[in-house]
């Protein structure tokens, strides 16, 4: 009787075990990049820019070319490379803290731009990598080690939606918030990748798929109660859905 | 070839240009714009030219960090608090072994300082300026004609090396004019890069990165770069040596402090002062050898910069206690005209009892 593979690791991931957390959002979207990548055929042609943070080490796992760019810096590297290389197809990876605070400027004025990128943003609501701080979209009330008690919008201001500010600018062309939090919004955060890179090699602008994540060693919660709390207290604060997409032609 | 007469800020633009130079990723500040203004134009009138002002001088060096790993000749230029911001973007570089033309129009300083021109910024260029083990070579012109030339040779030594590449010049330098001309006929073909990042097509998949957990590899990085700077004080120090012979006396100055020099040196050679003029044309790496030697000979080097004392260090450093030094600086854009440092020339000359 003969077997049938059904289920193997993409190719444009590398044999390499993850780092990652268990419970951790980051497997699954390194996971769902590199089905994508398989799918569009666009393995030779894809360059990754990965961040300071937890996911600095994705040029480990994935068997693409990838350029490390400074904490926050990643639009505006994948910036020089994409104007260098039109042909190719330029994404970054990076976190809250990266993106919504030290990169808040080189995000934003990318997007206005039009630069044609993609930028997968992870919203976890903590800094992961340097153990747990306040991040720009801690939400209200959340505990970390730099708001003691919870966040208070007194002390520590609000989180902030940079989804949804990018949306205003003229330069971008795809927006959508997704989670990883269950098998239905798993597929939804694949088809936005997808989505978000076909704009990009159709020249429509500047493309961000932002995907809420559960970051269980931080928050201290077991994986499940963790992926619950995403889906129970980050949703309400930042929406799932299409938050902009610009027709073609 | 014929001569034209362009501002020190254009032509060294056009240097870039004729270098191979088809990215230019900046950040407006004053003395330096018309370098800006000038690739804006000049590299939208090319098919394969590309001209962004950027957000920020962040912006602007993460472009150039981009741009350089997938292999093009590209370069940035601001002026002092601008480079100061450059700096994280420059150690990057430096880490991640990418060559890139940074430009420093140097201003007054610290702080917002003004826009004259000066030359504080020199423990900066020389020392790295941003964090950890590394240097960048600096090449410091100090007239137009050098400008373009030395434009030219910083592509070719960042490529060479791999290494971040500074033009350390000043206001005065970007803004005044002068006849120049550009070298006609073909330059040197850029070496081979066979470590960009152009997509995984026919080849292993690559990645360019400074993060090293483990720290074996990292004191690694450390030492390979250390080697890289050993050869690069081996093979490329640069300096002119003006009427050094039959000096008694010699006066140390780099870019347009030089020529100051140059013009005062002359006048007191009128006087029957047996004065001479070293000038670093490499920064770093320092001429240190040259230092040595001409200290055989000579009584008193005088030191002259634009700035509260920073070159005087490395003299010191270089003669090893073997020469006498003294300095001489006019900090904060203060420029002394030729006739001014001749008679501070012919003072120390008569104090020091050379005559």
């Amino acid at each position: 009787m003969g077997f049938t593979k059904v289920f193997s690791r993409p190719r444009s991931l590398k044999d390499t075990p993850f780092h990652y957390c268990p419970g951790c959002g980051h497997s699954i979207i390194h996971r769902l990049v590199a089905e994508v990548i398989d799918e569009m055929g666009i393995q030779e042609r894809t360059i990754g820019v990965p961040p300071a943070g937890c996911a600095v080490l994705a040029y480990n796992y994935f068997d693409i070319d990838m350029g490390e760019a400074p904490h926050g810096r990643g639009a505006a590297v994948a910036t020089g490379l994409k104007r260098v290389l039109p042909d190719s197809v330029v994404f970054t990876y990076q976190g809250d803290g990266d993106i919504a605070a030290i990169g808040t400027a080189e995000t934003i004025h990318a997007a206005n731009r039009g630069e044609k990128i993609t930028v997968l943003f992870i919203n976890n609501g903590v800094y992961g990598m340097t153990g747990g701080q306040m991040a720009p979209t801690t939400i209200l009330g959340q505990e970390t080690t730099t708001t003691p008690g919870g966040r208070e919008e007194g002390r520590d201001g609000f989180p902030l939606n940079l989804s949804e500010m990018l949306a205003l600018t003229k330069g971008s062309a795809y927006i959508e918030r997704t989670a990883v939090t269950n098998p239905k919004n798993i597929m939804r955060t694949k088809k936005a990748i997808e989505k978000a890179l076909r704009v990009q090699m159709e020249g429509l602008g500047f493309s961000l798929v932002e995907i809420l994540s559960p970051c269980p060693t931080n928050l201290k919660l077991r994986p499940a109660d963790a992926w619950k709390w995403v889906e129970e207290k980050m949703v309400e604060i930042f929406p799932l859905g299409v938050i902009k997409a610009v027709k073609k032609g | 070839m014929s001569k034209r007469l362009m501002s020190g800020n254009h032509a060294l633009g056009e240097a870039a240009v004729r270098a191979g130079c088809r990215y230019y990723f900046g950040y407006p500040i004053t003395p330096q714009n018309e370098i800006a203004e000038y690739m804006a134009r000049r590299l939208n009138e090319l098919d394969d030219g590309v001209f962004i002002q950027a957000e920020s001088e962040l912006a602007g060096i993460n472009m150039v960090i981009g741009a350089s790993m997938a292999g093009a000749r590209v370069m940035t230029s601001s002026s002092s608090p601008g480079i100061s911001l450059k700096q994280e973007g420059i150690s990057f570089l430096c880490a991640l072994e990418l060559p890139a033309v940074i430009v420093n129009m140097t201003r007054g300083g610290p702080g917002l300082g003004n826009i004259a021109p000066a030359q504080s910024d020199y423990f900066q260029a020389t020392r790295g300026g941003g964090h950890g083990d590394y240097r960048t070579i600096v090449l410091a012109p100090s007239t137009v004609q050098e400008s373009v030339d030395l434009t030219i040779e910083a592509f070719q030594l960042a490529d060479s090396y791999r290494i971040a590449t500074v033009i350390l010049g000043d206001g005065m330098l970007g803004q005044m004019m002068e006849p120049v001309e550009f070298p006609d006929g073909k330059l040197p073909k850029p070496p081979v890069k066979d470590w960009t990042i152009t997509g995984a097509k026919g080849r292993p998949s690559r990645f360019i990165r400074s993060l090293l957990l483990d720290p074996v590899a990292e004191e690694e990085l450390n030492w390979k770069l250390a080697r890289k700077h050993e050869r690069i004080a081996a093979h490329e120090v640069r300096y002119e040596g003006y009427k050094l012979e039959d000096a008694k006396m010699v006066v140390v100055a780099f870019g347009i402090a030089a020529r100051i020099a140059k013009g005062a040196i002359k006048r007191t050679r009128e006087e029957g002062l047996k004065v001479g003029l070293l000038r670093p044309i490499t920064l770093w790496p320092f001429p240190h050898k040259i230092i040595r030697d001409v200290a055989k000979k000579v009584g008193h080097f005088l030191v002259y910069e634009m700035n509260t004392g920073q070159m005087v260090e490395d003299v010191q450093l270089a003669l090893g206690g073997k020469g006498e030094v003294s300095f001489y600086g006019r900090p904060g854009g203060a420029v002394v005209t030729p006739l001014e440092m001749s008679r501070v020339i012919s003072s120390r000359y008569y104090q020091k009892g050379l005559k």
